[in-house]
């Protein structure tokens, strides 16, 4: 049984149609990630879910039972926001509490309940504190905190890190990842940082224009996404594009660029296709240095752009008058203008429809 | 150098500045509080009779009605000024539509100076012309309105008057501080289900609690100010019945001929607002530590 499950949703903002017929199922315990740019309907596909936005058609599933209509506090949900949202005058410890008072939980297991979460987020010694003695990411916790109190099946996180620091980022990134781990309860996340959602997903919903764009485990949405936009938007640095024309001759296919055609015989087509313009994308650290092997394409070039990012290094190059990005060790020494010459497999790589942007 | 010496160019430009508040303020409050301690009748004199006019003061029935009657409508002035503009505040903020519109309405009386709305209100409250006046013409004959006219009321209304004055002010401060409250505040609050009284109860108002000293100290320094309105509403009447002690001040100043008196009772209403403002102040600059702290 789906855990959370939304059926042909549309969501509009007066005339503006921000979702239109989208469907997602997520499975008991599973950490699913909302990926996108801003202002492709996160936030807003969150929101439906927590039953804060009124939606135009479509239902809503959470644990078995349609929710389409029910009260936020009634749906079995817990909710962390972005700004950590604290009520602001109460102690930590009364923020955790007021929700349970409010629905007239006995004294006892609330007190229960908020030492279990105060333990489990290391709260215990700032349960006397407001939320102006916090920093950031203890506000955050309690704010994870005033979610777990709640007893529920289902958590969502709208940019829950987003105001903190790089370094904080990844402990509480962690933490969260942990917290799934020993509760088991189904997480939804909504994030615009690829690297939060490669790192605690079990499936990625990489979302466009309200539009799911692909569905899948971190390793596939990496490694074969399934269209060109996919393929930009996680990874970085980004995938090189090369543009050129599609060709099925009898010696097999083969991508033409104009003054160099690459032989795809190597490629695993997803389907059937024709003649087409088309894009073919190898990601920065699939480009070896050195000779070829067999089954690879190779290619010569002069480094125009080094670019030091401490572990790695990106050198820029051309293949047929496109840059493309290399990803080398960040300990080897290249300067510009240098000669070099390099391959990479096409088992690995992936090729687009260049008009509908679909795999190939 | 020392960092006080460093910018004497900024303390020079400062320099009229600190003069207008040596002489104008302080000067005259020092001459004030002195002239409360002499006889002087029509024109200053600087002889010494110690706290003769405070004796005096404190014996004179208007005086000790005008104190009562600043305590009831200051009460009532700040009180309903702060609780109709918070629920003015929410009303607009929740018709948000409107909002333009409904501002403009509510802070339109405040455009008017008190002397207008006293009379305004005058006018509607006179049971001859105003309210009573036209229900009684409209066929309810026995309508009475007449509390302009009753020496136990008067000052009610007066404070009413003030209220449907000044709310507006109190109504654009709570609504700017509304519209800063995070709106996932409010998403946080729905999902934890909490009902929306309750939302403004323990977590907006506390909020707001900045927004509201400033809404009381404002309206404060109004209810001590407070001399046009009841100059135009009611001229402290009937009999001495609605004075209140600016009233005091200015007529034994300039129409009684008494400066003594009027000093004396200057001094007391400087004193009192003193012991009110202390505690504030005392707060204001203590508070300063932890604020700072909040800031980083
Ligand atoms: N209350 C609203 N009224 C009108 N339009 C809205 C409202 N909320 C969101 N939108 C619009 O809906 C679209 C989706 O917004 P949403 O907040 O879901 O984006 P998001 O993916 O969460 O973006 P971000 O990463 O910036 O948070 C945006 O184009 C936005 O302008
Ligand atoms: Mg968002």
């Amino acid at each position: 049984m789906a855990s959370v499950s939304v059926r042909r949703l549309a969501v509009s903002f007066g005339h503006v149609k921000v979702i239109e017929n989208l469907d997602l199922e997520v499975e008991e315990g599973e950490f699913i990630v909302l990926l996108g740019p801003s202002g492709c309907g996160k936030s807003t596909l969150l929101n439906t879910i927590a039953g804060l936005i009124d939606i135009e058609a479509g239902q809503v599933w959470i644990s078995g039972k349609n929710v389409t209509w029910t009260e936020p506090k009634d749906r079995g949900i817990g909710m962390v926001f972005q700004s950590y949202a604290l009520y602001p005058r109460m102690t930590v410890q009364q923020n955790l509490s007021f929700g349970l008072r409010m629905a007239g939980v006995p004294r006892a297991e609330i007190e229960a309940r908020v030492a279990k979460a105060a333990k489990l987020l290391q709260l215990e010694d700032l349960l006397r504190r407001r939320p102006a003695e916090l920093s950031g990411g203890q506000r955050q916790r309690v704010a994870i905190g005033r979610a777990l109190v709640r007893n529920v099946d289902v958590f969502l996180f709208d940019e829950p890190l987003s105001n903190l620091d790089a370094k904080l980022r990844n402990e509480l990134r962690v933490e969260i990842k942990k917290l799934h781990r020993d509760l088991g309860n189904t997480m939804i996340y909504v994030t615009h940082d690829q690297i939060e959602a490669l790192t605690l997903a079990d499936r990625i919903a990489v979302m466009r224009n309200g539009v799911i764009q692909q569905l899948a485990t971190p390793q596939d949405v990496y490694h074969r996404p399934k269209n060109q936009f996919v393929a930009g938007f996680i990874g970085s640095p980004t995938m090189n594009f090369l543009t050129g024309r599609l060709i099925l001759g009898a010696a097999g296919p083969t991508l033409d660029l104009g003054s160099v055609s690459i032989d795809l015989s190597a490629y695993g087509f997803a389907r059937q296709s024709s003649d087409v313009p088309a894009v073919l994308g190898v990601r920065p650290e699939h480009i070896d240095l050195g000779a070829a092997s067999p089954g690879h394409f190779a290619a010569n070039g002069k480094v125009e752009i080094v670019e030091p990012m401490g572990a790695d290094m990106i050198v820029w190059s051309r293949i047929a008058d496109t840059p493309v990005r290399i990803r080398v060790d960040g300990d080897s020494a290249f300067r510009n203008g240098d000669d070099i010459a390099f391959h990479f497999d096409l088992a690995r790589a992936s090729l687009f429809d260049a008009q509908s942007g679909e795999r190939l | 150098m020392q960092p006080r010496f460093r910018n004497w160019h900024v303390q020079l430009a400062l320099l009229p500045a600190w003069l207008i508040v040596v002489f104008a303020y302080l000067g005259t409050m020092v001459f004030t509080v002195r002239m409360s301690f002499t006889s002087s009748k029509g024109i200053p004199i600087m002889d010494d009779v110690g706290l003769r006019q405070y004796d005096r003061l404190f014996h004179t029935d208007r005086w000790t009605i005008s104190v009562e009657n600043i305590l009831i409508f200051g009460l009532l002035f700040i009180l309903g000024c702060l609780v109709l503009g918070f629920l003015l505040a929410v009303f607009v903020d929740r018709l948000a539509r409107f909002e333009n519109t409904l501002r403009t309405i509510f802070l339109y009386p405040l455009a008017m100076s008190f002397v207008v709305t006293g009379l305004v209100w005058q006018w509607i409250l006179n049971p001859a012309l105003g309210l009573q006046a036209n229900v009684r013409n409209w066929g309810w004959t026995s309508f009475t309105f007449d509390w302009l006219e009753q020496g136990d009321r008067a000052i009610y209304l007066v404070a009413f008057a003030g209220i449907w004055q000044s709310c507006g002010l109190v109504m654009a401060i709570m609504l700017a501080g509304l519209r800063g409250v995070d709106q996932e505040l409010w998403k946080a609050a729905r999902i934890d289900g909490i009902p929306t009284w309750r939302i403004y109860l323990h977590i907006i108002i506390p909020a707001l609690a900045p927004m509201f000293i400033t809404a009381t100290l404002l309206l404060a320094t109004a209810v001590v100010r407070s001399y046009d309105i009841v100059v135009a509403m009611t001229a402290g009447g009937p009999g001495i019945s609605s004075e209140v002690p600016a009233k005091f001040v200015i007529d034994f100043l300039f129409t009684r001929q008494n400066i003594g008196l009027a000093t004396a009772a200057a001094t007391v209403m400087l004193i009192t607002v003193l012991v009110v403002l202390m505690p504030w102040l005392y707060l204001q600059y203590f508070r300063s530590a932890p604020g700072a702290r909040r800031a980083a």
